[in-house]
């Protein structure tokens, strides 16, 4: 990103104030965290003027001086109460030293177009740490479940060990439940049993069937496209229930193949979706080509076509796979305890008798759908780039 | 040019065929193999997820339970009048001896006893307390039959007169450990002319004996309704000079002796049984609910019920399920309202910055959207707790005081915060999608004319970013109202929703006629936003993923 503006220093008047005005705040979350919250208020203010006075009127060296002001605040913090503290000081250290030095250069302006009024540059600024906390809101459970599943305690929150970041507050108990736990093992296994076999099912029909959508003259294709994507369209509590009652007319409910062909369906849509678009780039006259010379269907299928739509295909079956791997209200309803899966598990987990274990698998679970989340990603750009070759 | 158009007749393929039709049978051909391809997901869809979908719509109306389970009563109550103020004619009372009878044989009675309290209390008591106590009625005529001659206590005699002579053979025949199926019971003809009722018991008791119960036929005494039935044959003195089979005399014996036997009266019996059998209100429900198909579950799916006088409301403190439908939709509209004051600016920032930071950005808005529903909701159980993160941390900073932490969950204010969370990407992708193809010249271009930045704002980019709005809201409304796992694990009682109720119904009050209907307005309710969606968005824009 290029500079917009010209930049230039700005007057004591402008930033030594906002800079207290921050201490200010700062000084009251830590002034109330200890008892004061007006002593901290004061003091925050006249300690971060004094201090942006003096680094950018009479030290005047940018580097150096933020690096002190880092190292000061960690010991101050320290020494009001441990590590912790020690690190929350380092971070305000490095955010007034960074802050002065962006109002007092004039960088705050570099981005901005020219002519803005000050009140439009801070409106602009407030707008983003607005986004970035509903950014934050959005990443904080994710972030929080991580640690916490190291607890050593089978307490749900940060226990003051933790926070001193005590070697003695962190384990692998945990994680330790999960791997020798018969429920959780059970529960992982049959996970592992249900959903390849209900994504092999979605993918096989799935696929064919977009194929067979996307042919130029399809008779009420409307309807049939209507028809194939209601499984996702209805609630899952609805399919549950349906699913339930009919299931245990013809004998399926509380069967292993009950719960994969419901799953199975409920994935279809996923696949139907992503292969059909991947196919709307497809180039007919590649077929043509091949049966041109002496290919038949079978061939040209899985030769020509095959390759060009597979990405498509891959993430149309990693979403019927998370789908499946996340259900949780269907196999409730539809499976019995034969077929307890690793949502299911957590279910109950969390409502009857909440263990830490929970938030083991959790953190795993985080890791798996990171893991899956590139590889979908990595596929769409490699589609991108078959279909960006293959003349149109 | 000029072949062409002095050729007469039509033009040909190559193969010498007319082009018309040669043309028309490939595109017969081609449609033929697209739906070829469709089929097999077509019938696999059908049958594992349309018609469980039929099958509940089915089951919001069906109300067989009645009429099978009471098929004579149903059919002698259907004369009666409701509003006459007085309890059914003695026919009735017969008609539910016998109807109840064989339900308590076949162990239905206690099925239909706990269906008709949906509708009334108390029911399912009365009819399991008769189902205990319904042998009484019928042994007043087992005795004096018994008494009268040792020919009405055997099995075997009762077999002898019953049934036909082939079958009779047949049975004895029979041998109870092998493989063979048991010869089913044929009655005698002569008998089922002379004495109705009692081959028509004996031929449902038989059946049940052998279909049933799997019991050998010859080694059962017949039921003390098949003795009833004998009673009334007989007081009517059928003409059985004509008769000589077995047991020929015994019945000239009976049937003589007959009027002199002490008779029952059905009525009084139930109501000795349970004086609730006297009452209007419960013979009204019956006959309300006789009909094979009823909109009772709908009704009372609108905290309606059924009354002589036809739908009216429950009372004030029986109704509950409009209110949860309207708690359902408030705290959907409250989710998708803060969806969108949250989404917007983040769909914002992330369509107007350079393509490097929004993708960064786009993956702290992916990573939670792909991330298992449960472990997002099992953080939000984890960190609203009063004893959790987010309470610590309040406490911490001083803004809470120790004692009142604040209640963040088990409460509607949990469901709306981890709801909102969990629904927030299906916001901002749409709404992403829509901002990214809105020019931002057009912005700058009211600046440069003269708007505030709030007017070109509002008069020049937010209508353009309404459709992402309306795409977003429809699509988080839709997932919200139908939403189980969340409400069910941080809603507490007064945060659940009507997919709880349905779950609830289905799983353990067993009421599954009202899941049904429950279930099928909510579909309703959901197609009819989807049908919306579809005008607005249309369906073909669904994206995943960004």
């Amino acid at each position: 990103m290029t500079a917009l503006t010209p930049i230039s220093r700005t007057p004591v008047s402008f930033y030594v104030p906002v800079v207290a005005l921050a201490g200010a705040i700062a000084g009251l979350l830590v002034g109330t965290a200890q008892g004061s919250s007006f002593l901290g208020v004061i003091s925050g203010a006249l300690l971060m003027a004094a201090t942006a006075f003096g680094i950018t009127q009479v030290v005047k060296a940018e580097s150096a001086s933020r690096w002190v002001l880092i190292l000061v605040m960690a010991i101050a913090g320290f020494a009001l109460s441990g590590i912790a503290a020690g690190l929350i000081g380092a971070a305000f250290g490095w955010f007034f030293g960074w802050f002065t030095f962006w109002l007092y250069e004039g960088r705050y302006r570099a981005y901005v177009a020219p002519y803005l009024t000050p009140g439009q540059v801070l409106w602009h600024y407030t707008f983003r740490v607005i986004c970035g906390a509903i950014l934050v809101f959005l990443i904080t459970p994710i972030l929080v479940v991580m640690p916490l599943s190291f607890n050593a305690e089978d307490f749900f929150t940060f226990t003051p060990e933790m926070l001193r970041f005590d070697p003695a507050g962190y384990s692998l108990k945990h994680y330790e439940d999960f791997f020798t736990n018969a429920d959780w093992q059970g529960a992982l296994a049959n996970s592992v049993k249900i959903a390849p076999m209900a994504t092999l099912l979605s993918v096989t029909f799935g696929t064919l069937a977009a194929i067979g959508l996307s042919q130029a003259h399809v008779p009420f294709r409307r309807a049939i496209m209507a028809i194939l994507i209601s499984p996702m369209i209805v609630p899952l509590i609805i399919s549950a229930a349906g699913m339930y009652f009919f299931y245990s007319r013809i004998g399926l409910q509380g069967t292993y193949t009950g719960v994969v062909l419901a799953h199975a369906a409920l994935g279809i849509p996923f696949v139907i979706i992503t292969v059909t678009a991947t196919l709307v780039g497809f180039d007919n006259s590649l077929t043509r080509a091949a049966a041109n010379m002496g290919a038949g269907p079978v061939t040209t299928f899985f030769r020509v076509q095959m390759p060009l739509i597979l990405p498509g295909v891959i993430s149309g079956g990693l979403f019927a796979f998370i789908t499946s791997f996340d259900e949780v209200v269907v196999v409730l309803f539809v499976g019995s305890a034969g077929q307890k899966t690793l949502p299911w598990q957590m279910f109950t987990g969390l409502r009857e008798q909440i263990s830490p274990t929970i938030l083991a698998v959790a953190t795993i679970l985080v890791i798996i759908s990171i893991a899956l989340l590139t590889v979908v990603e990595l596929l769409r750009r490699r589609s991108e780039r078959l279909r960006g070759m293959s003349p149109s | 040019m000029a072949d062409i158009t002095d050729q007469s007749g039509p033009m040909l393929a190559a193969d010498g065929r007319p082009l018309k039709s040669s043309l028309n049978r490939a595109l017969r051909r081609q449609k033929l193999r697209a739906l070829a391809l469709i089929a097999p997901l077509l019938i696999f869809i059908m049958v594992t997820f349309i018609a469980p979908i039929a099958d509940m719509l089915f089951r919001s109306v069906e109300n067989q339970i009645v009429s099978d389970t009471l098929p004579r009563t149903t059919e002698t109550l259907a004369d009666w009048d409701a509003d006459s103020g007085e309890i059914p004619p003695p026919e009735v009372f017969e008609a539910l001896y016998t109807d109840i009878f064989v339900a308590q044989e076949r162990k239905l009675h206690t099925r239909l006893g706990s269906r008709l309290n949906y509708e009334l209390s108390g029911v399912s008591s009365l009819f399991r307390k008769s189902g205990r106590r319904v042998d009484d009625i019928g042994e007043v005529y087992q005795d004096q039959f018994e008494d009268l001659d040792d020919f009405w206590k055997d099995s075997e005699t009762w077999n002898a007169l019953m049934g036909s002579d082939d079958w009779n053979a047949a049975q004895i025949q029979w041998d109870e450990g092998s493989d063979d199926p048991q010869p089913p019971f044929e009655p005698r003809e002569e008998i089922t002319g002379l004495l109705p009722q009692t081959a028509e018991i004996f031929q449902i008791f038989a059946d049940f004996v052998q279909r049933e119960d799997e019991d050998n036929l010859a080694d059962e005494d017949p039921w003390e309704l098949v003795y009833s039935a004998l009673y009334t044959d007989l007081i009517q003195t059928p003409d059985l000079s004509g008769y000589g089979g077995p047991g020929s005399a015994e019945l000239l014996v009976a049937m003589s002796a007959v009027p002199d036997f002490e008779t029952v009266d059905h009525a009084a019996a139930f109501e000795d049984i349970d004086e609730d059998w006297h009452s209007i209100e419960v013979w009204q429900t019956i006959q309300t609910y006789s009909p094979d198909f009823t909109s009772g579950y709908f009704l009372n799916a609108v905290d309606m019920k059924k009354s002589p006088d036809g739908p009216e409301m429950r009372p004030d403190d029986e109704q509950i399920y409009i209110k949860l439908f309207i708690r359902t939709l408030i705290m959907s509209l409250a989710i998708t309202g803060s969806c969108i004051l949250l989404g917007y600016p983040v769909a914002w920032i992330l369509a107007n910055l350079p393509a490097r930071t929004a993708n960064l950005l786009m993956i702290l808005v992916l990573l939670p959207f792909w991330t298992s529903l449960l472990v997002r909701t099992s953080a939000w159980k984890v960190m609203l707790q009063q004893q959790g993160v987010v309470n610590d941390t309040l406490v911490w900073l001083g803004l809470v005081a120790d004692d009142s932490r604040l209640a963040l969950i088990n409460n509607q204010t949990g469901t709306i915060i981890a709801m909102t969370h969990i629904l927030l990407p299906f916001m901002i992708l749409p709404l992403y999608s829509v901002m990214k193809t809105i020019p931002p010249s057009y912005l700058r271009a009211a600046k440069s004319l003269g708007a505030t930045n709030w007017t070109a704002f509002w008069r020049v980019y937010f209508p353009q970013s309404v459709p992402g709005i309306g795409a977003g809201s429809i699509l988080v409304f839709i997932l919200a109202i139908g939403y189980y796992i969340t409400p069910e694990l941080v809603g507490g009682t007064t945060g659940t929703f009507i997919s709880n109720r349905i779950a609830y119904h289905i799983s353990s009050s067993l009421n599954w006629g009202l899941a049904a209907a429950l279930g099928t307005i909510l579909l309703a309710l959901v197609l009819g936003l989807y049908w919306a969606y579809d005008r607005i968005v249309g369906i073909d824009n669904v994206k995943l993923g960004g």
